[in-house]
């Protein structure tokens, strides 16, 4: 079902090495912040009033033994609170929490590391703080320090540390631990991309060596990736989990439906609230998506072909206006940039007061995703008409399970070469 | 592998093994060996940036409580005479410092420990009341620097070596308890309360002056009476310096069993250590689960 080798876990014993049943969590913050003595002693009468903020209801879920399983929500959707209960760090209110084997939890790279200390003294605090013995610390000590390749640099203060090695020695302080289950929380969001490989390489890595692995991530596309299963959190409630592929098109749809909810909150997509630039010749009126028999989608479905239209409003006479529109990716990457310049054909001529809809369509092979749209109205000397920037956004979804930035339509044949000594071997 | 469900997964009851609960973050921890390693890396990692960070380190450290002892020593002794009669005052009062001196470092040091290593309680699940051990400790650590030029000055002003001297560790310990009792406590409350820091300066500020440091008991029991020495031996930071001085120094210090009237005077201030100890690691216990979220 996944495009990457998965070590299967003993089926003969299964066991789960994550078992969480209807935990809950609920903080109590205090509305006036009573935090000294003298108030206390002053008003011993007064109960502070307290906000309650519950983080987490009820949520149950287990994990196999050698599984990698995703827990994914928007920002305030509990998940790395989720996280802090499995790893011991917040008691929970209700419910239980079984963890079979040891724990190692990854809130932050380098967490603890202080730069006044050789990476020797940092890395025996930090086994020390991991709960490992003299020995074992010392064993891990020479791991630590073989993978981050620092032999050389142990007596060097961190703070003497170049970003790179600072960051290679976190990583090898993170990976070089024996334990059974990972509980790791967005730390492919860190680093730059060859650091992020690294991370990449390194869980497929802890994937074959059969470790049990929970990530908390945004990143819908390492959730496909490595992911067997996942669970999405929605204000603290349980709401989707399974199979990697569904949730993410669940969570995808769920910040969708959230973004449509607050266009409309602003008036029909009519009123448009980004920056506007360009000299004001030409007004952008409206954008919108359709698709075959829908012609108000809420989220576009890949691998459909995809019409995208824009309302243009003339304020003077314009000739030969250039059409365009450009989609990033949630990464700031422009994916699509289609623009009526492609179409060599002059659009006419436009008087003061005419409107224009402009509409392209397309096969839809965008990865799943939620793209900015910008719009652009200029001319061919280059003057620019208007422009809003990242007007509105679209999801896209439902898509191949690759993760991949875009599924380009192939065709594939398979032909079977037969080896030349053997074709002489037959003409003999 | 679970299948995909619509409605969130219960844990089924035919499972048998579950592994262990994880109920939270605990003062101690299940394995008191890990939790004292992490404790002592934790001091001596702390020490070490003290005194490695600068070449003087030591020297400063040693400098501090003899310049305080060299400006008490002239006010009290040149001018004011507060050792009355009683033989190596100078030497006494050194030793009251630094005991003082310990009382303070682990006390003061351990209010904001908690605080200040916030980053680590939020991220990590370890035993929490290492911290605040830690930093008694570290303060332990100082003492025994400090007592260097204490038992040197003692010599050279003409002390002898008592069998008694072996009391010290014993002393030591007692005091600890009390220490690491406050400790814990201070730690514990300033994580709710942070008014608690100025509060506990002037409670340390009111000690020093409450304790027979700059001055001998003896003038106390003369001046006051003796019933007053008494109350003031309840503390155990005065009983543990004036059996100091009675054990190390010179047996014409009045220990604490002589102005109780019997050895089981000493059970008074031992007593007020343990029940100290007790409630800060009651508190203590209650508290950490809690303390993550209410940084």
């Amino acid at each position: 079902m996944l495009c990457e080798h998965k070590a299967m876990p003993d089926t003969s014993h299964p066991a789960h090495a994550v078992v969480v049943s209807g935990v809950s969590k609920t903080f109590r913050i205090p509305k006036e912040q009573v935090s000294t003595l003298k108030e206390r002693a002053v008003h011993p009468l007064r109960r502070s009033a307290v906000r309650e903020l519950a983080a987490l209801h009820s949520v149950s879920f287990d994990v196999a033994k050698g599984g990698f399983f995703g827990i994914v929500g928007r920002n305030g959707s509990g998940k790395s609170t989720l996280l802090k209960c499995l790893a011991g760090i917040y008691a929970t209110d209700s419910g239980s929490i079984h963890i079979d084997g040891r724990v190692s939890t990854f809130i932050e790279l380098g967490v603890g590391f202080n730069p006044d200390l050789a990476a020797r003294d940092n890395i025996t605090l930090n086994a020390a703080m991991l709960g490992l013995s003299r020995r074992e610390a010392r064993r891990r000590f020479d791991a630590v320090i073989d993978f981050a390749e620092l032999r050389e640099f142990t007596e060097l203060k961190l703070k003497n540390y170049s970003s790179g090695m600072m960051v290679r020695l976190a990583f090898a302080v993170m990976i070089e631990i024996d334990a059974d289950v990972l509980l790791i929380d967005e730390i492919l969001a860190v680093g730059d991309a060859a650091f992020q490989q690294k991370c990449a390489d390194e869980f497929r890595k802890i994937r074959e060596s059969n470790r049990t692995v929970l990530l908390v991530t945004h990143d819908m596309g390492a959730v496909q990736r490595f992911c067997d299963e996942a669970i999405l959190l929605e204000h603290g409630h349980l709401t989707a989990s399974g199979d990697p592929q569904s949730v993410a098109d669940r969570y995808l749809d769920l910040n969708f439906s959230q973004a449509a909810r607050e266009q409309e909150s602003l008036g029909s997509g009519a009123k448009l609230t980004s920056a506007s630039l360009g000299d004001g010749r030409a007004v952008i009126e409206r954008v919108w998506f359709e698709l075959p028999g829908d012609t108000a989608p809420t989220s576009l479905p890949n691998g459909i072909s995809t019409t995208f239209a824009m309302q243009v409003r003339f304020t003077a006479s314009v000739k030969d206006p250039i059409f365009s529109v450009a989609l990033h990716n949630a990464g700031g990457i422009a994916l699509f940039h289609p623009s009526s310049v492609a179409v060599r054909r002059p659009s006419g001529t436009f008087e003061a007061g005419e409107t224009a809809v402009w509409k392209i369509t397309f096969d839809n092979i965008l990865g799943p995703d939620r793209y900015t749209l910008t719009p652009a109205v200029m001319l061919e000397d280059g003057a620019l008409l208007a422009l809003r920037e990242k007007l509105t956004t679209v999801v896209v979804t439902r898509s191949t399970p690759t993760g991949a930035l875009v599924d380009i339509p192939f065709e594939q044949a398979i032909e079977r070469i037969v080896s030349a000594s053997i074709e002489e071997e037959i003409s003999r | 592998m679970s299948t995909a469900a619509p409605t969130p997964l219960q844990p089924s009851d035919e499972r048998v093994i579950l592994g262990r609960e994880i109920t939270g973050p605990t003062a101690i921890g299940s394995d008191p060996r890990r939790f004292w390693h992490l404790a002592w890396v934790l001091a001596t990692t702390e020490f070490k940036l003290r005194f490695f960070g600068s070449v003087l380190g030591y020297f400063w450290q040693l400098m501090r409580p003899l310049m305080l002892f060299a400006i008490i020593y002239a006010v009290f002794v040149g001018i004011l005479d507060t050792g009355g009669d009683q033989p190596l005052f100078g030497v006494a009062l050194l030793l009251g410092i630094v005991v003082f001196q310990f009382f303070a470092d682990a006390t003061m040091g351990s209010v904001r420990s908690l605080v200040n290593r916030e980053n680590l309680v939020r991220k990590i699940d370890f035993p929490r009341a290492a911290v605040p051990l830690s930093c008694v400790l570290q303060a332990l650590f100082n003492l025994a620097l400090n007592m260097v030029p204490v038992f040197i000055f003692l010599i050279a002003a003409g002390g002898s070596l008592y069998l008694r001297w072996l009391e010290f560790p014993l002393i030591v310990a007692m005091l600890v308890v009390f220490v690491t009792g406050l400790s814990l406590l201070l730690s514990a409350l300033y994580v709710s309360f942070r008014d608690i820091e100025p509060i506990w300066e002037v409670i340390s500020q009111a000690l020093f002056y409450g304790t027979p440091i700059l001055y001998s008991l003896s003038v106390v029991v003369d001046n006051i009476g003796l019933t007053a020495a008494q109350i003031m031996l309840a503390n155990p930071l005065a009983a543990a310096i004036q059996q100091l001085r009675h054990a190390i120094i010179d047996p014409s210090y009045q220990s604490p069993g002589q102005i109780f009237g019997s050895t089981a005077g000493d059970l008074i201030p031992i007593g007020i250590s343990v029940a100290t100890f007790v409630i800060g690691a009651l508190y203590f216990r209650r508290v950490a689960p809690l303390i993550a979220e209410r940084l």
